[in-house]
């Protein structure tokens, strides 16, 4: 089984090294296949234009038939410092197709179509009482746009 | 095992009528009125095992061990193929989609037989689409790869709210969002497909020639390995027997026969731990669905005790407005717990042989309540009420009324005040009213008459006092019940150790008298009998408590009594020592007051149940489920 992880992020990583990642979005580190970093830089007219943000995978053995786990790691500022994900395309419609890259275009493309800038209503509480993995969360999905 | 066609039959509310509840299954297997009736041919061994005169306290219902749950359930997949004309795997799922509720199935598919196919994830939805499915996976061509992107990428669209996503999109999507055309995710589909390339697994960039792929009638080709890494994900992890294509935004499900050629029996495997791991998932695949099938189909339900995997069908239960006339106490039949669990339904009790066999926890009959999950057996006591009492037992409303028992009120600005010493004249702490503890009434008119209120008739004063007796009253009134409950709820859980002292004394007795082990057994019997009692009037009490005045109740009361008489004289035969010279005379004593406590029992049972039926307990309380009471009166 983990073999199947490790070829397929392999397989991942050299299409990213060959290619490249796609606009506004940086590899940051990958030594490993347990844990990667991205960056992610938000396009289009939002509330988040320009902004950049640091995005940590990290994989079990059981990826790609199991999604990632996702969060933001925010440097500065006052909260907790890993934020949690809530997208369904990384609960229930994962699917094994999907690929590190598109996830992050779909990051991407989620903060590029916001329009206000606010955190969740229930965010300090969920960041308080948060398991340190976000899979272990049973998402409620509040916004089906994004 | 015939008897499994009793309740083949497709229509629940069919077992609502009046004639089931009351009556025998006679009526019914009389009238085959279904094309799934027609194949079996002796009426006569279709009733239900213990017939005889059923007692009127007690409910039919069937135990169904898993193989003839399948069963069931494959009678109503073969209905649904006859009528449907799809075959087997297809009606299965439509079936699962539809939460076995064949009537909405049947009308929904004649009304539009392409929605509910792609509904329930049958075909792609796509206007081409045949309603049939092909039962087989079949091995993709390098050809059918082809139709993937048009399947994908219409999916996307709903994935995200501006369209940009990534996704198994080739490149050059049409579909990239307005607002951001330079991006372009890559996907780990493989290239469009020329004939000539070989085939890559798009999960796990397997491309060896040889490759066995497999893929639904999406054609999302997959290789059989990523397939059997994720079904058992999906099987086993995530307790899903509706498991999708892995595409992303597919939403076609797995056929039956397709989970079985990736994870059934026979299907390669590459090392034996991963046989074992398949095998694994598909029995618990098998399971999901016996266990979804029973959690939507109304008349059945899982024996609850741990490691039991028996069902209980009851149609008497099915409807939950027949709970406010039945009591429907039921047993799978098994006995024990975890591993030792025993499933041939010994009927007689005294059949247990020497040892510990029959007592206790170990040999307990797993008898559950199928209209609440309470208490096992809550008789004669109907569920709702049940539920209420427990309630009310467990919830504080009885620390609010020792609040109103033990205090007073300020009678200015209503704080709780508890005297705990001091003399009558009150200040509150709060608002500063001065009153008199004892007739309430304000300080000020008790003029020079300190310490000593003897201004009883005040109106202010006999107001106050009025509402705290009430209150008292009504808390003394629940003691009553309470104390009467927990007794008997205590001794029921004395009755091990009961069990334990009478097997020792009936050792004894074979030794200082004459009498044999099979002699002795009128002991187990007796203390057998006399916890059934217990709970019977153990739960007497809850339904007491709630019974409206009147002369119902009286004869209610009389019947409980007389019952709690005669259990009483019987554990005292119990528990008293045994002289050796008066055994016989004891025998004969412990036997016929068994005897006089079943009957009492069954009085109190029947009778009880009966008013039930007859609608003719009325409530000093609303009750879910009954017409609410005219005047509330204790």
């Amino acid at each position: 089984m983990a073999s199947i992880a490790a070829r397929r992020l392999a397989k991942e990583l050299k299409e990213i090294h060959n290619e490249g990642c796609p606009v506004g979005i940086t590899l940051l580190e990958a030594e490993d296949y347990a844990k990667w970093l991205f960056t992610i830089e938000v396009m289009g007219e939002s509330q988040y234009k320009g902004e950049v943000y640091t995005l940590q995978f990290r994989f079990d053995s059981q990826y790609p038939i199991s999604s990632p786990a996702v969060q933001f790691v925010v440097t500065e500022g006052r909260q907790a410092p890993v934020h949690p994900i809530c997208a369904s395309i990384l609960g229930n419609e994962w699917s094994p197709v999907l690929s590190v890259t598109a996830v992050c275009v779909t990051l991407q493309s989620m903060l590029a179509s916001c329009k206000k800038k606010e955190r969740p209503i229930d965010n300090d509480r969920y960041i308080r009482n948060a398991p340190d993995n976000p899979k272990k969360t049973q998402f409620h999905y509040d916004d089906d746009t994004v | 095992m015939s008897s499994d066609y009793e309740y083949s039959d497709d229509d629940v509310d069919y077992y609502d009528d009046e004639e089931m509840i009351d009556g025998t299954q006679d009526d019914y297997t009389g009238d085959s009125d279904d094309d799934n009736m027609m194949d079996f041919g002796g009426d006569e061994d279709i009733k239900v095992p213990q017939k005889g005169k059923r007692k009127s306290y007690e409910v039919d219902f069937e135990s169904l061990s898993q193989s003839a749950v399948e069963k069931l359930m494959a009678e109503e997949v073969e209905y649904i193929c006859s009528v449907c004309g799809v075959d087997e795997s297809v009606a299965s799922l439509l079936l699962r989609h539809n939460k076995w509720n064949k009537e909405r199935l049947v009308e929904k598919y004649m009304d539009n037989p392409t929605t509910v196919l792609v509904a329930a994830g049958v075909t792609v939805p796509e206007p081409s689409a045949s309603p049939t499915q092909r039962s087989a996976p079949i091995p993709s061509t390098p050809s059918s790869r082809r139709s993937t992107r048009s399947a994908s990428s219409r999916l996307l669209n709903t994935l995200s709210g501006v369209g940009v996503v990534g996704g198994p999109k080739p490149t050059k999507s049409p579909i990239t969002s307005p607002t951001l055309p330079h991006h372009t995710p890559r996907s780990f589909k493989p290239k469009p497909p020329s004939s000539s390339d070989p085939f890559v697994c798009p999960i796990c960039f397997d491309d060896t020639p040889s490759l066995r792929t497999l893929s639904l009638d999406c054609e999302h080709t997959f290789c059989s390995n990523c397939w059997t890494a994720y079904l058992v994900s999906k099987i086993r992890d995530e307790g899903e027997h509706a498991v999708r294509c892995m595409a992303e935004g597919c939403a076609l499900v797995c056929s039956d026969p397709f989970i079985r050629t990736v994870i059934g029996p026979g299907s390669p495997a590459e090392s034996p731990a991963q046989e074992e791991e398949n095998k694994k998932a598909w029995s618990h695949f098998q399971e999901l669905l016996v266990r979804h099938y029973v959690g939507c189909t109304k008349r059945l339900k899982f024996c609850p005790y741990p490691g039991c995997t028996n069902t209980v069908s009851c149609p008497a239960a099915a409807d939950k407005s027949s709970l406010v006339t039945v009591v429907p106490t039921v047993s799978c039949g098994a006995r024990g717990i975890g591993d030792q669990i025993t499933n041939a339904a010994s009927s007689g009790g005294g059949a247990s042989g020497a040892g510990s066999s029959g007592w206790g926890l170990a040999g307990k009959e797993h008898k559950f309540c199928f209209g609440c999950n309470v208490e096992a057996d809550h008789r004669p006591v109907v569920c709702p009420v049940a539920r209420m009492w427990l309630k009310k037992c467990r919830d504080d409303s009885e620390t609010a009324n020792w609040i109103k028992s033990n205090t007073k009120e300020c009678s200015n600005c209503q704080s709780t005040i508890e005297k705990n010493g001091g003399c009558n004249h009150m200040t509150c702490k709060k608002c500063k009213h001065e009153f008199c503890w004892v007739c309430m009434g304000p300080w000020s008119e008790h003029g020079t008459a300190w310490y000593s209120c003897n201004r009883y008739d005040e109106k202010a004063g006999v107001d106050a006092r009025d509402a705290q007796s009430r209150s008292r009253a009504s808390l003394e009134r629940y003691l009553h019940y309470y104390n009467r409950w927990a007794n008997h709820e205590q001794s029921a859980k004395l009755s091990i150790d009961l069990y334990a002292k009478t097997e020792k004394k009936m050792e004894d007795m074979q030794i200082t008298s004459s009498l044999t082990w099979i002699e002795v057994q009128f002991m187990k019997k007796a203390v057998e009998e006399a916890e059934r009692c217990r709970m019977t009037l153990k739960w007497t009490y809850a339904m007491a408590y709630y019974l409206a005045k009147g002369n119902e109740k009286d004869l209610f009361e009389d019947n409980q009594r007389d019952l709690e008489r005669a259990v009483e004289d019987l554990s005292e035969l119990l528990e008293g020592p045994i002289e050796p010279e008066s055994i016989p005379t004891l025998r004969q004593k412990v036997t016929d007051k068994t005897v006089y406590v079943q009957k009492r029992n069954e009085i109190v049972l029947e009778d009880t149940a009966k008013g039930f039926l007859d609608g003719r307990w009325g409530w000093n309380v609303v009750v879910e489920g009954f017409d609410d009471p005219e005047g509330v009166e204790y």
